[in-house]
């Protein structure tokens, strides 16, 4: 029997190509966007394989941190809807301590992404979820990329995603981003949260102490009187609290809100194609 | 056996800590916290540079490069001595 001749076309329906058949890779075009997605993550989860399997683009990808230094931008088109997909330079948390993490805080605090896709390792779960719930802090607008479930399982990890997902109240996606495997379920989800269909309910840390939570409380209504229309003042009041340099020097010097151009700059001076 | 604390920097490549203590306040606490290094974290010198600073830590399964400044504001109990203690 001549198994050949049937054998691609059962594979033909299972395969990640069928699957994506809604998906159309744009590469590096990006104008006319309806959403904008930001990927975000821990250095070294894969979040530039991520970025190549969602456009197509072939931007450098490879195993050792600080790789992504600033934001690379790619585009493409999932049912008829255009995005634009930022991905942005590998951080442990939105403390800004180097000009990486700079990039990445700013573009997730004011350049206003549609959807945050964060990266994480399946294997450093423990690790990653620290960078989870600050972006939760700042933003309801997540999706999870649970990555490198090939790895997890190779080291006998399982992993409860749903669990994941009802606690973190996000949608959670496992993913073998390098083999293409749950990219069809990630841009679903990317849609669903982008188009609001599906209702994040972010696990946020709430403030025990009545007297801190006061304070902040009383410092957001004063930066919203200050910087109209900012997004996250009270992400910005807690920082205010903390004594973070950057945030307390940008209130200082009135240049909240323009935090976002100068990272759109950073972008536009290294463009995203890298030939691999 | 009492258990001895000493600070991270003087642990010997390769022999596991739990971390007790940041001696350290405000941003550079956070930023230590940020890398995963906690009270009750195990951590592990695994690297010297040529020149002894900085040492990378092996921690919940990264490598993390602290220098000898932050180190040392890191108060740890070697691994064995307080498996000893119990």
């Amino acid at each position: 029997m001549n198994t050949d001749a049937v054998m691609p076309k059962a594979a033909c329906a299972t395969c990640s190509l069928a699957q994506n058949a809604r998906l159309i890779k744009l590469g590096i075009e990006t104008g006319g966007w309806d959403y904008v997605v930001a990927l975000a993550g821990n250095p070294n989860t894969g979040k530039s394989t991520v970025f190549n399997a969602v456009t197509g683009l072939r931007q450098h990808t490879g195993n050792w941190p600080g790789k992504t230094v600033t934001r690379a931008e790619g585009g493409f088109i999932y049912d008829g809807k255009r995005y634009k997909l930022v991905d942005l330079p590998g951080t442990y948390s939105l403390l800004s301590t180097s000009v990486d993490e700079e990039i990445a805080r700013d573009f997730i605090l004011f350049g206003q992404p549609h959807v945050t896709v964060v990266v994480v390792d399946a294997t450093r779960l423990e690790r990653n979820l620290n960078l989870v719930l600050q972006i939760l802090e700042i933003t309801d607008r997540v999706v999870v990329c649970l990555n490198l479930m090939d790895e997890a399982e190779r080291h006998g990890i399982k992993v409860d995603d749903r669990a994941l997902a009802r606690d973190l109240g996000v949608p959670v996606v496992p993913t073998v981003a390098r083999r293409g495997e749950g990219i069809p379920e990630l841009l679903a989800a990317i849609a669903q949260v982008a188009s609001g269909e599906y209702a994040t309910r972010p696990h946020r840390i709430r403030h025990l102490d009545p007297e801190v939570g006061q304070a902040v409380e009383r410092l957001t209504r004063e930066i919203e009187k200050t910087f109209k229309g900012l997004p996250n003042a009270r992400w910005v009041a807690m920082r205010l609290l903390e004594g973070d340099e950057r945030i307390i020097e940008a209130v200082r010097k009135h240049e909240l809100g323009e935090l976002a151009p100068a990272a759109e700059m950073a972008s536009t001076m290294q463009p995203a194609l890298e030939t691999a | 056996m009492a258990v001895t604390v000493q600070t991270l920097d003087t642990l010997a490549p390769g022999q596991k800590a739990v971390v007790k203590d940041l001696a350290v306040e405000g941003l550079e606490r956070r930023r230590l916290m940020d890398l995963g290094i906690l009270p009750g974290t195990v951590i592990e010198p695994e690297l010297k540079s040529p020149l002894g600073d900085p040492t990378a830590y092996l921690v919940r399964g990264t490598l993390i490069a602290l220098r000898r400044e932050q180190a040392r504001h890191i108060h740890v109990v070697p691994l064995e001595e307080e498996q000893d203690e119990h």
